[in-house]
């Protein structure tokens, strides 16, 4: 059975390694696809629909392809057909700068006849609403989950809680729009680079697009500014800009305005649920009741978990996604966890408070995961949970302080369909290569990471090329958390292959059965005569003119699925501003084996950080009456800034020796604790996120009222 | 809403506008008439805008001859623009990420100062000097805050890292032992979605005691 060893054997896996595209980084060498300038190379921008609902009568290009400096003027939609929300596409341009192309954006003249739209979960859900879409009702049939008797259960229970409990829009904000540039090399042979989550995806889309053999198309994707799951196609903009470089001969750059990043390229659904739920006297969960729905934009579809992580025998959960007039969701960073664990870990505070227990107790009770019961232990510990309000809201002082907890279950095990090659060369240079990306986890350096453990190399010795297609080394869309998992246990099969060719080439040289060779650092020796060793670059030497390339397979027994997480919160609010200050994060997250624990404890805190945003600050405000976001920028629509960010402790609680992915899960916990925290702080719930100075200052008035 | 019959047009941004104000003329025409929609009458104000003219910029200590139109941005040079011999200057470490002046992912230094390069018009860099990201290492030498960024791993996607690496070298430039507090305040200007902001913070205090 393959392993990956003892922790006690290994020279890097496991250890803090600095990564690897960091010199890149950090000196502006690194080239995204923002910053591909091919010669002659034009520039694309999409007009877009700044209604929500309309048909359009007439689109009036001729001013636009008058203006000088303008390459091609197309339409992005038929007359008659429908626009259905603010930021879809009508008509794009390519022009010699990005400046008459946006002058020819302006030129082109559109008209509309405006429908009545609904941009908001409750207008699409009223009687008589407007028809969002061709579809018998805005609101989809509903998804229904039952187990147990809620009757009995509900019988059973000593105490009760109903509460409603909203989490709004939230946009992804990835800092690199999305967006490609698009060149085709003749006719039959197109290459992109593509700021996208997933290389081989991408290509295989443009070629069924395009009508083009896949080895036709080359997507190049070096380096990514950001996705968290909202970059996994093309989209319209990758076509229109393979269509403008067609047209025009030229490369082609077309990124997203940070205004249409928020429109229209995803966005986390909303929640809101009607729960009612029970427990009895000695703190079991016993019954949950909950109806909700959400919207997901124009598709509706709008997934949230509930009951989340605590065992609970006898439930029902009933959800209905809501379509409107809003650009389409796409998966965010655990989709539908941390809406579904805000309620959920709301309701367990509710109910705790009502039996008078402590809210720790109470989840220990009904948390069946063992290595989640270890992280309430540890990360209480590292909080002080002891020093937390015994009775939440008290003391007299302006400024109070509380401190809360949630909890996150996410899979991360991986799974089939990369391919990768690892070779050494005579000159003693190694080389790995597959088609995964790197999308700022750093698998690039992980993979590194694993091969130079294998060799006995340091990890700046191994060339690592993944980020594109043309070597024909596919891999999987970096989603799900499952892009070390997948990727690593083919890196490690095709490196120990590949020693083992070498060690075969050796054996004679050294005298000595191949079983009994081993790496050191930077040399091969034999394990029962130590005095016989050679450099690598010696072993290396042997193989003449040849090279060693070997292929790996995804082998099941490196890996493991489930990432068990906790997070503690202690927070400080001002009662008189409302303003709050998060003071400290303690987060507990399962990484199974931690291949590179500098990146981890990075992604750890990322994730806090992007739970804390949706705690605190972020919000897509939509405006009823124009149908517009009210915030489609980043002055408006906020996201953690330096100011915001508390003390994080991210621990990396390595429960076993197997690969486990942990971009999403460190997220999933965050709204839930932050939210306890208030509540013990102040004494007052805020049921609806963002928890806003405003809503901490009405909830006050309404509890001293 | 009734219904009715609407032309769309795209809307002015406040730096656009703030752009046509730097051509000196247009200033006062130019905003209600775009709002409303694109009627011919936008085409001799932007006629008016896009008069150009060949400035000298130092980049990096190194002199370019640029032809730029009023409207252009420093950013936009650096990124997009060519020498007048036909060069891409090709510095395309600085960002265009919010285009309004709110993330950082521009930040250039200008006289050592952090400046967002998208708010600031190219002829209005003339004459100072300019730093990128690009030009902050000694040859092979690393600046110690792009080395104590990779040290502490202040960094994932690597999107917002070359403004933040600016800003750091701008703020201890001014400020050499910055407490963190000091840290947070003088990097308020620029975002991170990754999350990156503690290893960050780490980088500068090392960053400052090396310096």
């Amino acid at each position: 059975m393959a392993s990956w060893g003892e922790a006690s054997e290994s020279r890097l896996i496991g250890k803090r390694v600095t990564r690897l595209s960091g010199k890149d980084k950090v000196t502006g060498k690194a080239k995204y696809t923002f910053d591909i300038n091919e010669p002659g190379m034009l520039y694309g921008r999409i007009l877009r629909s700044e209604v929500a609902h309309a048909t359009v009568m007439g689109v009036d290009m001729s001013d636009a392809e008058a203006l000088p400096g303008v390459k091609a003027v197309i339409p992005l939609i038929e007359v008659g057909k429908k626009l259905r929300y603010q930021g879809q596409e009508i008509a794009a341009v390519a022009a010699e700068t990005d400046d008459i192309a946006k002058d020819a954006i302006r030129l082109i003249r559109v008209d509309l006849e405006e429908l009545p739209h609904a941009v908001t979960e409750e207008d699409a859900m009223a009687d008589g609403a407007p028809e969002i879409r061709d579809w018998p009702s805005n609101q989809s049939e509903p998804n229904i989950r039952e187990d147990g008797d809620l009757e009995a259960g509900f019988a059973e229970a000593a105490v009760e809680v109903e509460a409603t409990y909203h989490t709004p829009v939230q946009t992804h904000v990835c800092l690199e729009t999305h967006g490609h540039v698009a060149k085709w090399e003749d006719e039959q042979n197109l290459t992109v680079w593509a700021s996208t989550q997933g290389v081989f995806g991408v290509r295989n889309d443009f070629a069924q697009r395009f009508e083009l053999p896949a080895n036709q198309v080359r997507v190049i994707t070096e380096h990514m500014g950001g996705g968290f799951g909202s970059k996994f196609g093309p989209g319209v903009e990758g076509h229109t800009a393979a269509e403008l470089s067609r047209i025009t001969g030229k490369a082609v750059k077309l990124m997203l305005t940070r205004k249409a990043e928020h429109l229209v390229a995803g966005n986390r659904p909303s929640m809101t649920q009607h729960v009612r739920a029970g427990a009895t006297r000695d703190g079991r969960l016993i019954a949950y009741d909950m109806k909700g729905y959400g919207t997901g934009g124009i598709s509706s579809g709008a997934g949230f978990t509930g009951p989340y992580v605590y065992h609970v025998p006898n439930s029902r959960a009933e959800r209905v996604n809501v379509a409107t007039n809003a650009g389409n969701q796409r998966a965010m960073r655990a989709p539908g966890h941390p809406q579904g664990a805000f309620g959920m870990d709301s309701l367990m505070d509710e109910l705790a408070e009502k039996l008078g227990m402590n809210p720790l107790e109470f989840r220990r009770i009904n948390d069946p995961n063992e290595v989640r019961q270890a992280q309430y232990t540890l990360g209480a510990q590292e909080i002080g949970w002891h020093r937390r309000n015994r009775v939440p809201g008290s003391g007299t002082d302006v400024k109070k302080r509380g401190m809360g907890l949630g909890s996150g279950q996410w899979g991360g095990g991986g799974g089939r369909g990369t391919e990768a090659r690892v070779t050494i060369n005579a000159d003693g240079t190694v080389e790995a290569v597959t088609g995964t990306q790197d999308i700022g986890t750093g698998v690039r350096t992980v993979i590194a990471i694993i091969v130079a453990e294998e060799f006995g190399l340091a990890p700046t010795d191994i060339r690592v090329t993944v980020g594109d297609s043309a070597p024909g080394l596919p891999s999987g869309g970096s989603g799900g958390s499952q892009t070390t998992p997948s990727v690593a246990p083919v890196i490690k099969t095709a490196a120990a292959a590949a020693k083992q060719k070498l060690f075969e080439r050796i054996a004679p040289l050294l005298e000595a059965p191949i079983e009994d060779l081993r790496v050191g650092t930077g040399t091969i020796y034999v394990v029962s005569d130590r005095t016989k060793t050679i450099t690598w670059k010696q072993a290396a030497g042997q193989l003449g003119m040849e090279s060693i390339s070997e292929g790996g397979t995804w082998d099941e027994d490196l890996r493991q699925g489930g990432a068990a997480g906790a997070q503690f919160a202690e927070v400080e609010i001002d009662t008189q501003t409302g303003a709050i200050r998060v003071i400290k994060i303690v987060a507990v997250q399962d990484c199974g084996l931690a291949i590179n624990r500098l990146t981890t404890e990075s992604q750890i805190n990322g994730g806090v950080i992007m739970g804390l945003g949706q705690a605190l600050l972020e919000e897509r405000f939509m405006d009823a009456v124009t149908g517009r976001m009210l915030n489609a920028n980043l002055e408006d629509y906020k996201v953690p800034g330096t100011l915001e960010i508390p003390e994080i402790k991210s621990i990396v609680f390595d429960t076993h020796r197997k690969v486990t992915g942990v971009g999403e899960p460190p997220c999933i916990p965050t709204p839930g604790a932050i939210a306890n925290a208030v509540y013990n702080a102040i004494g007052v719930r805020i049921r609806s996120l963002p928890i806003t100075p405003d809503k901490i200052l009405d909830a006050l008035a309404e509890k001293k009222a | 809403m009734p219904d009715k019959e609407k032309k769309q047009g795209t809307n002015i941004s406040r730096r656009n506008f703030l752009k046509g104000v730097g051509t000196g003329t247009v200033a006062a025409t130019v905003a209600p008439s775009v709002l409303i929609s694109n009627e011919k009458t936008a085409d001799a104000q932007m006629g008016d805008a896009v008069a150009s003219a060949t400035i000298q910029l130092n980049i990096n200590e190194k002199s370019y001859q640029v032809e730029v139109e009023a409207r252009t941005t420093l950013l936009t040079v650096l990124r997009d623009g060519m020498d007048t011999g036909g060069n891409n200057i090709d510095l395309t470490g600085a960002k265009l990420i919010c285009d309004r002046g709110e993330c950082g992912g521009c930040t250039v230094m200008v006289d050592g100062k952090s400046v967002y390069a998208c708010m600031m018009l190219a002829i209005d860099a003339q004459g100072k000097q300019i730093t990128t990201v690009e030009g902050l290492a000694d040859g092979d030498d690393l600046h110690p805050v792009q080395e104590a960024f990779i040290q502490h791993d202040a960094l994932m996607c690597g999107f917002c890292t070359p403004g933040f690496v600016v800003s750091s070298a701008a703020l201890l430039n001014e400020n050499a032992k910055p407490t963190l507090e000091e840290i947070k305040v003088g990097l308020s200007g620029n975002t991170c979605r990754c999350g990156t902001y503690p290893f960050i913070f780490d980088a500068v205090k090392t960053a400052s005691q090396k310096m």
